[in-house]
């Protein structure tokens, strides 16, 4: 199986190649460069690894949330390559792969992600490695004020993302003792998205490709105008 | 050679097959405009949020009806500016990801190139050069085309554009969004004899266009008419008014436009250009000029795939194409454009 990753639901952009060992990754913070950086990424690591782009089995990508306008971007690129190739594709949550990422490099079992969603809000998942390595999210996926952010039960928590900076003081005020540290300083990666996704796809569900679709969680974007009333008599 | 287009600059997800030798094979086009009606305009991050699910769809249903295969395609064209950053980035990430699929070339189009070229689509076409006067929601402007890819600007509204004026006085007249075509409807049950509307900058010289006041004196006719008895009478008569100002202003340009540059034939283009009383009275007035006018059919004036892909396979054509990402442009000015070479 050989896998394309993508992420740009973030001021990061990252693409990784997986097929069975070590992703190789490539990851920059970039804001507003996505759409110039992500094609060139993903040739640049065909190259390194001598695939052709036709030897591409499945992409799986960051499908949100996070900025609306990236969430676009690696489900528009997701299903031009995946349509292109006549491949599936593997959404991945983009609060799974930041979870993901703190576990594999601080070796902790219980994550909470954190992103910040402006307007004083915040996207929140809890997750959980369970035995046999396998990530489960605690509970469904939120868009809320740090206030309304579900707690999980337990203890042992670490926070990952960066609305651990944003909102940090509240969200540990609220953890108490319950969190064990922080890391703000992580985005959602492709390499997790690659791991994440691998499995799905080997037990057959990928999806086709004009399902590569952005979960954006917050779905109210606009008022509807109240009509207004006749010309007054 | 042969290019998939693919248009999402504003409230349209438009694709569409162009072939250099057999012409148009297959378009289609999705409107938003039912779902931004409730907003009474054009929502960009809903406009966006659907445009990514119609799109690959759209391309399934051209490619099918074109009978065409990977191997036939040559080229992915998609517009690439002027429009809604968002919007436009679901059409070039798709389009260019295909493209890097399939080893194809993609080629961003100027989205207002597509307009001006969509005459080039009918039989017989106009040929170059011509004097292009392009109407819609968001672009009013005379453009004197020397030849494909080379723009010159000669006038431009300072305000309004004359698209935004019809729906802005449509929605004065309780029409439901988007109102230009409705208030069309409207004015031909009007009676032309009750209101003069004035007809804004045609007393000085010059090719600019101002169209904010027409739908301010709409607003004050219908106050100083509230107490009429009869309002549906009104409402037309006001429609009326209001749509032979603009005809008769964009005609007074357009007659000026065709001297000032000694060209005879005239090009129109963009959504309003779909206005009836407008071509008639473009046509009447390219033939007292002794040249002829070209409207492209209703289909090709508002926004549609079928342009996006004669544009770029065009551009292609001259050997245009771009290797790397697929960046777009909010603001991208027309004359900035290149000519396009001899294919």
């Amino acid at each position: 199986m050989k896998l394309l990753a993508i992420d740009t639901s973030t001021i990061a952009c990252s693409a990784a190649l997986f097929d069975g060992g070590d992703p190789r990754e490539r990851f920059e913070i970039a804001p507003r460069e996505h759409a110039d950086l992500l094609l060139p990424m993903v040739d640049a690591l065909l190259a390194e690894a001598g695939w052709s782009r036709e030897q591409i089995d499945v992409i799986a990508f960051g499908r949100g949330p996070g900025a609306f306008t990236g969430l676009r971007i690696a489900a528009g690129v997701a299903q031009g390559i995946a349509f292109g190739l006549d491949i599936p594709v593997v959404p991945v949550s983009t609060l799974a792969a930041l979870a993901h990422g703190a576990m594999r490099e601080g070796g902790g079992t219980r994550v909470l992600a954190a992103m910040d969603a402006r307007m004083r809000e915040i996207y929140w998942g809890a997750y959980e490695l369970e035995g046999g390595g396998r990530l489960v999210a605690r509970g469904a996926e939120q868009v809320c004020a740090p206030m309304d952010a579900r707690l999980p039960v337990g203890e042992g928590w670490f926070g990952a993302g960066d609305a651990w900076d944003v909102y940090g003081d509240i969200l540990r005020l609220r953890l108490g003792p319950r969190l064990a540290g922080w890391d703000a300083g992580r985005y959602p990666r492709a390499r997790d998205i690659a791991l994440l996704a691998a499995p799905v796809y080997m037990e057959g569900g990928g999806l086709p490709p004009e399902q590569a679709l952005p979960v954006y969680l917050r779905d109210n974007v606009a008022q509807p105008k109240k009509r207004k009333p006749s010309a007054p008599e | 050679m042969r290019v998939i287009g693919l248009e999402t600059s504003c409230d349209e997800s438009g694709v569409a097959i162009y072939d250099a030798r057999e012409g148009l094979l297959a378009q289609r086009l999705h409107s938003q405009s039912r779902m931004h009606a409730e907003y009474a305009g054009v929502v960009p991050e809903l406009a966006s949020r659907d445009h990514v699910r119609r799109i690959l769809p759209l391309v399934t249903e051209v490619m099918r009806e074109a009978g065409t295969g990977w191997g036939q395609i040559d080229g992915i064209a998609y517009t690439a500016g002027p429009g809604l950053v968002g919007a436009l980035l679901v059409g070039a990430s798709v389009g260019r990801s295909l493209a890097w699929s399939r080893g194809l070339p993609a080629v961003p189009v100027h989205h207002l190139e597509g307009h001006l070229l969509a005459a080039l689509l009918e039989r017989p076409a106009p040929v170059c050069p011509f004097v292009a006067l392009l109407v819609s929601g968001g672009h009013t402007l005379l453009v004197k085309v020397e030849r494909a890819g080379r723009y010159e600007i000669i006038g431009e509204t300072l305000d309004d554009a004359v698209g935004e004026a019809f729906d802005k006085t449509a929605t004065l007249l309780d029409l439901p969004y988007p109102g230009g075509p409705a208030l069309e409807q409207l004015a031909r049950a009007g009676d032309p004899a009750r209101f003069s509307f004035p007809r804004p900058m045609v007393d000085r010289p010059g090719l600019e266009f101002s169209f904010s006041g027409l739908k301010t004196f709409a607003a004050n006719t219908l106050l100083g008419y509230r107490h009429a008895s009869d309002r549906d009478r009104l409402r037309a008569d006001v429609a009326r008014a209001f749509q032979d100002a603009v005809v008769d202003t964009l005609a007074i340009k357009c007659r000026r436009a065709l001297r000032a540059t000694r060209l005879s034939r005239l090009v129109v283009a963009g959504g309003v250009g779909a206005n009836r009383a407008l071509r008639q009275r473009l046509t009447e007035l390219a033939r007292e000029e002794g040249g002829e006018a070209f409207f492209p059919r209703a289909e090709f004036c508002t926004d549609n795939g079928a342009m996006i892909a004669f544009a770029g396979c065009l551009r292609l054509q001259g050997g245009e194409w771009t290797r790397g990402g697929f960046d777009v442009r909010a603001r991208w000015p027309l004359d900035a454009l290149q000519a396009i070479a001899p294919g």
